[in-house]
Parts: structure tokens; sequence; C-alpha cells
């Protein structure tokens, strides 16, 4: 009886210590995404209403471009990715997912799933389809040498400033 | 009573004569200039995309404009990513089609893609709205709101569209494309969009075959449009009425 007595009160003191305890440790601040530098110099809109309302503006936007072959550059997924997601000095891009996109940053802490990134390109230039740039010294493209079949910083930077026009 | 009837004959030349082009002096009228599309103005049913194919010229055995399709729009290839899919299933937007007269054994060869009919059965039958037709004439399915039914496929005559089924990945920025959803020829949208001419008729062209023409059909003045008057060209399964945008010469 004292046995069963001591082991229950013993095992309420460590209950209500480890309740006291618990706020310190599970409920440690998550960190907050770290949102990659764009390459341009001001976004089309401010940054308060693109974080609240991005969606509603690429949704109006993809219905314009599909049905109505309105190709305007401001809203343009296409656009967002080339200039939020742009690749390194080194020619490394952040594909979606990872917590460098410029996407996946936000959405990952967020957790809020997109489904864009399933068909639409994550990184501005697709350098697997350019792969004829990456074979020595193209005749369109003189000067845009690469090693390894990876495109170099310059020749990316050339691509995605001018886009993907073909 | 009788000036007034005189009035309107007058009205009606006039109408008449505005509609053939501006008289601005003797001898010289003022065109309509065929004006390139800025980006913010949607497409316009004053124009309708078509394409003539001269199977005369049409080599059997080159695949030049499959090969530029594929490398505009990112399907097959050997990059292809339907590693999984049945060659049946994979995705293919155009293809080389060999006919054969069995009596003569005289063998032509076309390529077949979208014809972008004018009565499209595949808008017809898509459920949700996502197989639709664009005020100028492109046949188009709106992934967005795909549900991958696949009574398209059903429809379409010419076995022009394809399902995805798996996923993809590294999809060119201006051609998206995705599991789940139906694709097929879109008249290379996003050339046309810019002015520009599909990617299966430059090829065509500059490999110096010129077996594919691309205009619009609207336009008495485009080259298609004087091509189709001076020697006709005919439908593929012209009894279904479909009024395709694709015509082909020499079949």
């Amino acid at each position: 009886m004292a046995y069963s007595q001591r082991l229950s009160r013993k095992a309420i003191a460590w209950l209500i210590g480890a309740v006291l305890v618990l706020p310190l440790t599970t409920f440690a601040e998550v960190p907050s995404p770290v949102i990659p530098k764009a390459k341009g110099d001001k976004c089309v809109r401010p940054t308060e209403i693109m974080r609240k309302d991005h969606m509603k503006f690429l949704l109006h936007h993809r219905e314009e471009t599909v049905r109505e072959g309105i190709r305007t550059k401001k809203d343009s997924l296409k656009e967002c990715i080339a200039c939020h997601n742009a690749p390194d000095k080194n020619g490394k891009v952040a594909r979606i997912g990872s917590p460098e996109h410029f996407c996946s940053t936000c959405h990952n802490y967020a957790a809020v799933k997109i489904d864009c990134f399933e068909c639409h390109a994550d990184k501005p230039a697709n350098t697997q389809y350019r792969h004829s740039l990456a074979e020595g010294d193209s005749p369109h493209h003189p000067g845009m040498k690469s090693e390894d079949k990876v495109l170099s910083g310059k020749t990316l930077e050339i691509l995605t400033a001018k886009g993907d026009k073909e | 009573m009788s000036h007034q009837e005189t009035d309107i004959s007058r009205r009606q030349f006039l109408g008449k004569a505005a509609a053939a082009g501006l008289m601005i002096a003797p001898g010289v009228m003022l065109y309509k200039v065929a004006q390139a599309r800025a980006p913010e103005m949607p497409a316009s049913s004053s124009n309708r995309w078509g394409m003539l194919i001269d199977t005369s010229k049409c080599a059997t055995g080159c695949s030049d404009c499959v090969t530029a399709c594929q490398t505009e729009n990112g399907w097959g290839g050997e990059n292809s990513n339907e590693v999984h899919s049945a060659p049946t299933q994979q995705a293919h937007w155009i293809r080389k089609v060999k006919l054969t007269d069995k009596q003569t054994g005289h063998v032509q060869s076309l390529p077949l893609m979208c014809q972008h009919c004018e009565n499209p059965p595949c808008v017809d039958v898509c459920p949700t709205g996502a197989s639709m037709k664009r005020a100028d004439g492109i046949v188009l399915v709106d992934k967005h709101i795909c549900i991958g039914c696949r009574y398209c496929m059903m429809a379409c005559p010419y076995k022009a569209r394809s399902f995805i089924h798996e996923e993809l990945h590294n999809q060119i920025p201006y051609a998206p494309r995705g599991k789940g959803t139906v694709e097929s020829c879109t008249m290379c949208v996003q050339r046309v969009d810019n002015n520009g001419t599909p990617a299966c008729v430059e090829a065509c062209n500059s490999e110096g075959h010129k077996a594919m023409y691309f205009g619009d059909l609207n336009d008495p003045s485009s080259d298609i449009s004087k091509r189709l008057k001076e020697y006709g060209a005919t439908e593929i399964r012209a009894d279904l009425e479909l009024n395709t945008g694709v015509r082909y010469q020499g079949i």
C-alpha cells in the first residue's frame, strides 16, 4: 500500500514537471522562410499585395493566356520564375520542393501544396533542351563555351535575360 | 419615292466598294494592312490559322517536322520522361503516315496532326470545357481544367490526341505539359501569338522540302489562301463536315 502510494505520488510529480517543461521544448519558434533575392530591382506590384494575392493574378492571367492568347508579361508565371528563380553565378538553379526555390520556401513553411509545377517549368530555361549550346563552341552562339555539358553562368545569364523566345 | 430608291442603291454600291477596299485616288486602292497582333490583344476571329500540306513534296522516310515539333514542345524523343508508357501510349502530337494504293502500289507520305476543325468533335464531347477552340480557330486543351477523362481522344477521327500517364520533368517554360491531362498539336500557339510560324512548317521549309505552308485562311492575300484558291486541296474525312484547318494537296 505504502509502496504504491509513493509510486503514484512520484508519477504525479513527474507529470507536473513534464507539463511545465513541455512549452519550452515543443513550441519553440519555427524558423521563418528565407526568401531568395530576385534578379530584377522591383516586383510588378508591392510585396504586401503579391504575398496575399499572387494566386489571384496568376489565375486571371492563365485564363487570358490559354483561352484568348493574351501574352503580356506582367502576371505571367514564366516571368515570375525567370526573375525570382534565376540561376546563380555558377549556373546552379533551385528546383521546386527545395527550400531555396522562391515558391517552395513559403509554401513549405505554410504547408500549402501547389501543383503548378507538375506541368510548368520551375526554372527559367530548360538547359537539357538547349544541349546543343553546351556542346562546344556553337556557331550560332560564339564564345559560349562550357565544361562538362553544363551551361556556364554567363550563357545562362544571356539565355534567361533574353527570355525563352525561340 | 424614286429619289429614295436611288439613295439605297447608291448606299449599297458604296458598301460593296468599301468591302473591296477604299479608293483613295483613281486606280489606287488602300487595303487593310495585315498587322501583327500586340501581346495585350486577344486572338481574333478575323484570323483563321491553317496549314496546307503538299503531299507530292513530302518525302517518305523524312520526319523533320516531327523532330522539330518534339524539340519545340518537348515531347517524345530521347529525353522523353514517359519511360513506363508503351510506345502506343506515349505522347504523339504529329506523326508521319504512309498511304499505299493497293491496286497501283503508289506510296504517299504525309504528316498527320490535329486538324484544327471549325466544328471540333473533341470540343463537343468535353465535359469540363477544357477542350476548346480559340477565336482564331486553333483547337487547344486548357490543361488547368482537363480532368483526363479522354472523351476527346475517342471523339477525334484523326487520333490526334495523347494522354500523359506519368509524371514529367524538365518541361519547356512556354510548353507546359503534365500527368493526367490530354494534349495535342497546338499549332505552336506560343509562336503564332508572337507572329511566328509553327515549328514543323519552319523545319520543312528550312530543310528545303517546302511541303508545308502556314497562314491565315481568312486573308485572301495570304500565300496559303492563294494556293488553296489556285490548286484546291482536300480535307481528310471531308464527309464528317468538320471544316478542317489543315488541308492536303495530292491525296
